[in-house]
């Protein structure tokens, strides 16, 4: 049978190999579900691979979907490297782009463009109070966070709902839930005339140089890492847990907050219902696939955001359904997972070991008192 | 095999994926290179020429929910079916289904214009401002924009009047409760859905003034589950007879399940549940997708314009009455029907009160459509608030 | 009064789906292992379950086969938590991704199919005790046996040699290993029964409580179903109960909702999952309450050889 031996270190060839691995099966998979729906599979692939970077266009295209994906996956990086699971990102991206909302709607005719950085600060600002919600309460009350940041995500759609429905609706809309459309002083200036890149992209290669930084040559950063890997050797050396926690969640949500912000100030121009992408969920992956290294995620979220493309495209070219794209990403991070072993382990084979005995149930019963008299004390 | 050869076969395997991907890609490429050209456009139109008399029309569609959703999208892919019957090889039809109502839009519009095609319907409210923007780049496309209010040289608005299939129900509502309660599951509370629900009110009060109407609302389109919980909601409140501006036949179903009434909506539900089914209040996009496509290939197609069709241009009908409706009673909706058909019908003419008390409509004065299209009220025998507040 | 009565009726519909969530969920966690795919694996279920029943006409074997469904992906999951080793949360979190993709695509098909029927339930003369009656004994026989369930689980647990291993397993791995007990193949066993238990409740909700398909039909419950089982502490009982309790909650919305209670819906709409946030809060603020609850092992990589 197969057995799993741990390596005597991590193997450095497989953890720049393993997404490219993992992208290969997904890709094979990929192959067999456009043969047996019919499709011809050089197409299918074509699509999702070779049209979204064929022209121009296309690129700008691609990075105004990459941009939200790698600044809130670089955020969440930070967060999963010191095991703090935010899941909530999509909230903190709604969040973000209410209160980029509320920033821009102040503004009138006379309006000179430094709105746009107050917008992109309110942004900022939203997502980092949401996330901080949930750390507080993981602070004070030891909830645990993954069920809170989540339970936040419903909840943040549902005030966004309010706000479009309600207080901020555009009275000259015939009561269509969504806000005005916001003045031109405060989108957020393109790159190119005629495309939709905007400087959105400058920021986040800007914030991949910055976490890169913060991530491996800073003491901050060192720690936050350590918190992660090794919680208490990093109690043991005096890193506040609790530093790491907040500055882990107000970062990745400061991250989702801007990506909401953007979105909501650059390509859509007004606050509606329809806000929330899955942006947040989606950049899990990114960051996983990207190896939770900012260099890793820019390349993760290209990928990403070709399948996305690519799904899209494929509707029209081959009237595969859309549903393909959510397969894909799944897929991907599953294969990677699973190839992510791979790099700690080596697949050996062994032959079968003999049954072992089976135990007294006292023995049995004597640990688990044991364990739980050892907890609670 | 040693700890070395091992690793080095997952090296060759790593580096032979990468190889074979990239192969993949080259090869597509030379493959498409043809088919190609017409995609990479930059957004300011050159791309494709204008339609020549040998070459077939490339109409789009674009559609905020799956085609099998049974209601609203159902019934739009429907008529895209009956446009290429009536026009045969005249013209190409493609669609792509489930488009989100935000920034994606706008870029399944634009390549929907960079694949050549020259006439774009886009199927919900949502896609207002994402059209506008194509359509202000992309001068020789024409845009038709279902159920919104701004217009353009190349785009214009469509709807259709769904508060006269909602009429209609509601006489059949009116006649068939029996404690006098109806309720409406609404979707989102914007000025269709709520003359909708008020016209539904109305014509159940025609045939019945003590009824009273409740309404939830699910605040989305299309999401089964929470529309069932709502259904049994207003059924555990007393309404016997329910009616719904969702686009799935969930409610129908739950009101099946607890031995009440209701109604198809968008498209023909009966199937759904015969039992509870009394009819379908249905949208026929037909008549106006064909009138649509044949402007644009005689060259009449004009933007700017704003088309509301009901009854009288064949877009609205109650079909699949049941049985269990007497015969008076459906002697009463055809007739509304005929009514509504030549145009001697009004259902919007006074006296009618608000739900405040005060008066709406003057007795014998009629609502133009400026009126009906910034309904936010609801008119008395409704209970509750607008979702909102009332603004006038 | 009479509203009040449909509106337990209709609770006690709703609670039904996250107990079997929940409950399947529990036993995962009593075994140290937390899948946080329930969501992906409810919503393939569904469409599992919606397809069957489709094609064979029969409820009961729709259950079947959700619950089959949910323990093949749970089988997945299991491999790879269990023997490679990935991360718990990681993995999980793909297994939902994946499944809600997945039944989206699978679904395609079937939005547009119809189920037969549906038959309607009543226990003959319970039923016809005024008030309660309706409520309580007018149900699908699934409620009843989700109730059957929890007393059963409850006596497996804390009654039984099977459930003392698996809840050592679930204190400690390397404790029971020691023992000579087979620790990851029991624990791939609690997986993949609660992966079963899922399923079930993604077919209740696709076959009986909605019947039709959509994609993503499912709307968060397998995420309140998580929150559950920490919620209830992880004791059967306490989980039957939460279940009721979020059923009721969200029923509640709409209850407010129609006897025109002016809150604007969409606070309404947040209701289950603030108290979700405030049940959380409550239970965890006293972390040794908590941590003598909480299976030990939770979340943690067993590793035989070490």
């Amino acid at each position: 049978m197969l057995k799993l031996e741990a390596r005597p270190e991590a193997s450095k060839v497989m953890s720049v190999m393993s997404p490219v691995l993992a992208l290969a099966v997904t890709v094979v998979i990929g192959t067999v579900l456009f043969v047996l729906l019919g499709k011809d599979p050089m197409r299918g692939l074509y699509v999702f691979f070779v049209e979204p970077v064929k022209s121009v266009y296309a690129l700008t295209e691609l990075a105004v979907k990459a941009t939200p994906l790698i600044l809130i996956a670089l955020g969440l990086a930070v967060c999963f490297r010191s095991n703090v699971w935010n899941i909530g990102a999509e909230g903190q991206f709604i969040v973000g782009g209410i209160a980029a909302a509320g920033v821009a709607m102040t503004a009138d005719k006379e309006t000179g463009r430094w709105i746009v950085a107050l917008v992109l600060l309110a942004g900022v600002f939203g997502g980092m109070v949401w996330a901080g919600i949930v750390a507080f309460l993981r602070d004070r009350f030891n909830a645990n966070e993954i069920l809170v940041s989540l339970m936040l995500v419903y909840v943040a759609d549902q005030v966004l709902g309010y706000m479009v429905y309600g207080p901020w609706k555009d009275p000259a809309g015939f009561n269509f839930p969504q806000t005005i459309t916001f003045l031109k002083s405060t989108s957020v200036p393109k790159l190119f005339p005629g495309f939709r890149v905007n400087i959105g992209l400058i920021l986040a290669l800007i914030a991949v140089a910055a976490f890169w930084v913060l991530l491996f040559r800073t003491y901050a950063g060192f720690q936050l890492q350590v918190g992660g890997l090794a919680p208490a050797a990093a109690r043991y050396a005096g890193f506040s847990s609790r530093r790491a926690l907040w500055t882990a969640l107000l970062l990745s949500g400061g991250m989702a907050g801007l990506a909401g912000a953007l979105e909501v100030a650059g390509p859509l121009g007004q606050l509606t219902p329809y806000v929330p992408a899955g942006y947040g969920f989606a950049a899990i992956i990114v960051a996983y696939v990207g190896r939770l290294h900012p260099v890793g995620i820019v390349f993760s979220a290209i990928l990403m955001s070709m399948f996305y493309i690519g799904g899209e495209l494929a509707q029209s070219r081959l009237g595969l359904p859309k549903s393909l794209t959510g397969v894909f990403q799944g897929l991907l991070l599953f294969t990677l997972l699973a190839c992510d072993t791979l790099i700690h382990y080596r697949v050996r084979w062994q032959a079968a070991r003999p049954a072992p005995p089976k135990p007294a149930a006292a023995a049995l019963v004597s640990t688990a008192a044991a364990a739980t008299t050892e907890r609670a004390a | 095999m040693t700890f070395h050869s091992k690793r080095s076969l997952i090296k060759a395997a790593g580096w032979a994926s990468l190889a074979a991907t990239a192969a993949l890609v080259g090869c597509g490429k030379k493959e498409e290179a043809p088919a190609a050209a017409a995609a990479s456009a930059a957004p300011v139109a050159a791309a494709s020429a204008a339609p020549a008399k040998a070459e077939p029309l490339k109409v789009a569609f674009a559609y905020v929910g799956p085609v099998g959703d049974g209601g609203w999208t159902f019934a739009h892919d429907n008529a895209r079916k009956a446009v290429e019957k009536q026009f045969g090889d005249k013209i190409v039809t493609s669609f792509v289904e489930k488009v989100p109502e935000a920034a994606d839009a706008e870029r399944v519009f634009r390549d929907m214009a960079g694949q050549g095609n020259k006439l774009i319907f886009g199927t919900t409210f949502g896609y207002m401002e994402p059209m506008l923007k194509t359509a202000a780049d992309l001068k020789d496309v024409k845009f038709e924009h279902a159920t919104g209010y701004k217009q353009a040289e190349n785009m214009r608005t469509y709807d259709s009047r769904t508060y006269e299939g909602a009429y209609m129900a509601g006489v059949i509502a009116g006649g068939m409760t029996k404690t006098n309660t109806i309720g409406v599951v609404g979707s989102i509370p914007i000025p269709e859905v709520i003359r909708n629900i008020n016209s539904f009110t109305l014509g159940a009060q025609s045939v019945n003034p003590k009824v009273k109407t409740k309404v939830v609302w699910v605040n989305e389109w299309f999401n089964p589950p929470k529309e069932t919980e709502a259904a049994q909601s207003l059924m555990n409140g007393g309404a016997d007879v329910l009616m719904q501006n969702t686009d799935s036949s969930a409610v129908l179903q739950t009101a099946e399940k607890a031995g009440k009434l209701a109604f198809g909506w968008d498209s023909d539900m009966t199937a759904y549940a015969p039992k509870a089914h009394l009819a379908s209040a249905i949208i026929n996009w037909a008549p106006y997708y064909i009138k649509a496509t044949g402007d644009a290939l005689e060259g009449k197609w004009k933007g700017g314009e704003a088309s509301w069709w009901g009854v009288k241009e064949g877009a609205i009908d109650i079909v699949s009455i049941s049985d269990k409706v007497p015969a008076e009673l459906k002697a009463k909706v055809e007739a509304v029907k005929a009514g509504l058909k030549d145009g001697s019908y009004k259902i919007w003419k006074g006296p009618i009160t608000g739900s405040d008390g005060k008066e709406i409509l003057a007795k014998d004065a009629v609502a133009d459509d400026k009126f009906l299209g910034g309904i936010n009220f609801y008119v008395k025998g409704v209970e509750g608030k607008v979702p909102g507040g009332d603004k006038k | 009064m009479e509203s009040f009565a449909l509106l337990l009726a209709a609770t006690l519909n709703a609670g039904t789906v996250l107990a079997f969530a929940s409950l399947g969920l529990l036993i995962n966690e009593r075994a140290g292992i937390v899948n946080l795919g329930a969501e992906g694996m409810m919503l393939v279920a569904a469409v599992a379950g919606y397809a069957t029943a489709v094609h064979t006409g029969s409820d009961w074997i729709a259950f079947a086969g959700g619950a089959a469904a949910g323990a093949l992906l749970a089988a997945a999951f299991g491999v790879l938590v269990i023997w490679l080793n990935t991360n718990q949360y990681a993995t999980g979190l793909a297994l939902s991704l994946f499944g809600a993709g997945f039944s989206a695509f699978v679904g395609i098909r079937y939005t547009q199919e119809k189920l037969s029927e549906r038959p309607r339930f009543e226990i003959p003369f319970l039923s016809d005790i005024p008030l309660v009656g309706p409520a309580l004994f007018r149900q699908h026989p699934m409620v009843y046996v989700a109730i059957a369930l929890t007393v059963a689980l409850a006596w497996f647990l804390y009654r039984s040699r099977a459930g003392l291993v698996l809840r050592s397993i679930g204190e400690s791995p390397e404790s029971a290993h020691a023992l000579g007990y087979p620790v990851r193949r029991i624990r791939l066993l609690a997986v993949m029964v609660g992966g079963a238990l899922c399923g079930v409740s993604g077919a209740y909700i696709s076959v009986v409580y909605t019947p039709l398909w959509v994609e993503g039909m499912v709307a968060g419950k397998g995420w309140i179903a998580l929150a559950l089982t920490t919620f209830a502490t992880w004791r059967p009982a306490r989980v039957l109960l939460g279940a009721y309790l979020f059923g009721g909650v969200t029923m509640l919305q709409f209850h407010l909702q129609g006897e025109g209670v002016q809150i604007p819906s969409q606070f309404l709409t947040m209701m289950p999952y603030l108290a979700t946030i405030i049940v959380l809060v409550l239970i965890s603020r006293n972390a040794t309450f908590i941590r003598v609850n909480m299976p030990a092992s939770i979340g943690k990589p067993f590793f035989p050889g070490s």
